[in-house]
């Protein structure tokens, strides 16, 4: 089978540990899609539970409160590989549950903190 | 039309323009979208992810690399992505040598002509894309149709790299381009894979 256990972990290990013109929390909420200012945050949730509804105006408003497009560019990548992993993990627990293996199997240490 | 933020189409490195330039030249299209993003600030994102991506589409799977293209567009069409659905409907028809399978795959997984074991895992990346959650009942389904463990994971680590992807499409606002981009996208893809 393909893995990209490894490949996950280093993603996302650097976009919330490495350098960045945003901050370790900044990044850390975008990626949890909880606790960042109003219109930051509404971008994140929008980004995170229907992308596709995403307009201009959502951007307008962020660079409005004065972020830059490189802080708006690296918030929006946590936002989107959050719900992603939020949804990789539930699947993997369903699947585990469903054929009774809660061993270990590298999926519990998907989180770099 | 421009992308929402103008550093994606303009913001590159000045090596990373005269590969664009020759990409133009070699293909008569534009640059990709997904090409622009994948390029910005390569450090940051493009790199690390393009190795989720290419080990999810094209690292060893029992899953042929067709299968997870059409696993790639359905996860698309399910978040209404319209410049990944094209994209990636036009690589797994390159892929499977099948257009009208594809078409009928992505339009209505249930009635289509394909193995159960795949219908089954597109039911539940459906699922799992719309719903942001699947239960260990939608994985019973899976696997009473004849899919792998293995074939699952394969199958959401595909569901991951769109369900990441799909977003910053949206998000940035991709323009979707003529047919003709997204087949030579596609030749490029199956050729080259997402290194």
């Amino acid at each position: 089978m393909s893995d990209i256990t490894d490949a996950r972990k280093t993603l996302v290990a650097r976009i919330l540990e490495g350098d960045g013109t945003t901050s370790r929390a900044e990044r850390r909420a975008a990626f949890d899609n909880a606790g960042l200012a109003e219109a930051a945050g509404a971008l994140m949730d929008k980004v995170a539970n229907h992308a596709d509804g995403v307009v201009d105006e959502d951007l307008v408003a962020v660079r409005a409160s004065g972020l830059s497009e490189d802080q708006i560019f690296e918030l929006v990548v946590c936002a989107a590989i959050g719900q992603a992993m939020r949804q990789y993990e539930s699947a993997i627990a369903a699947l585990d549950a469903a054929t009774g293996d809660g061993s270990t199997n590298g999926h519990a240490t998907l989180d770099p903190r | 039309m421009a992308m929402r933020l103008s550093i994606l189409d303009s913001g590159h490195a000045f090596g990373t323009k005269i590969l664009f330039a020759i990409i133009r030249a070699m293909s008569r299209q534009p640059t990709p979208e997904a090409l622009k993003l994948i390029m910005y600030r390569p450090d940051f994102f493009g790199a690390p992810m393009k190795a989720v991506t290419h080990e999810a589409m094209r690292g060893r799977s029992a899953w042929s690399v067709g299968d997870r293209e059409l696993m790639a567009a359905l996860v698309s069409k399910a978040n209404a992505c319209d410049y990944c659905i094209r994209a990636h409907t036009a690589v797994a028809a390159q892929a499977l040598h099948d257009e009208a399978r594809v078409a009928a795959a992505l339009s209505n997984p249930e009635t289509a002509p394909i193995e159960e074991s795949l219908r089954a895992t597109l039911r539940m990346l459906g699922k799992l894309t719309r719903e942001h959650a699947v239960g260990a009942d939608d994985m019973r389904a899976v696997l009473a149709a004849g899919a792998s463990r293995a074939q699952i994971e394969d199958a959401l680590a595909v569901c991951f790299a769109f369900n990441v992807m799909n977003r910053l499409a949206d998000a940035f606002a991709f323009s979707v381009g003529a047919p003709e981009a997204f087949a030579a996208g596609a030749k490029f893809l199956l050729a080259r894979g997402y290194r």
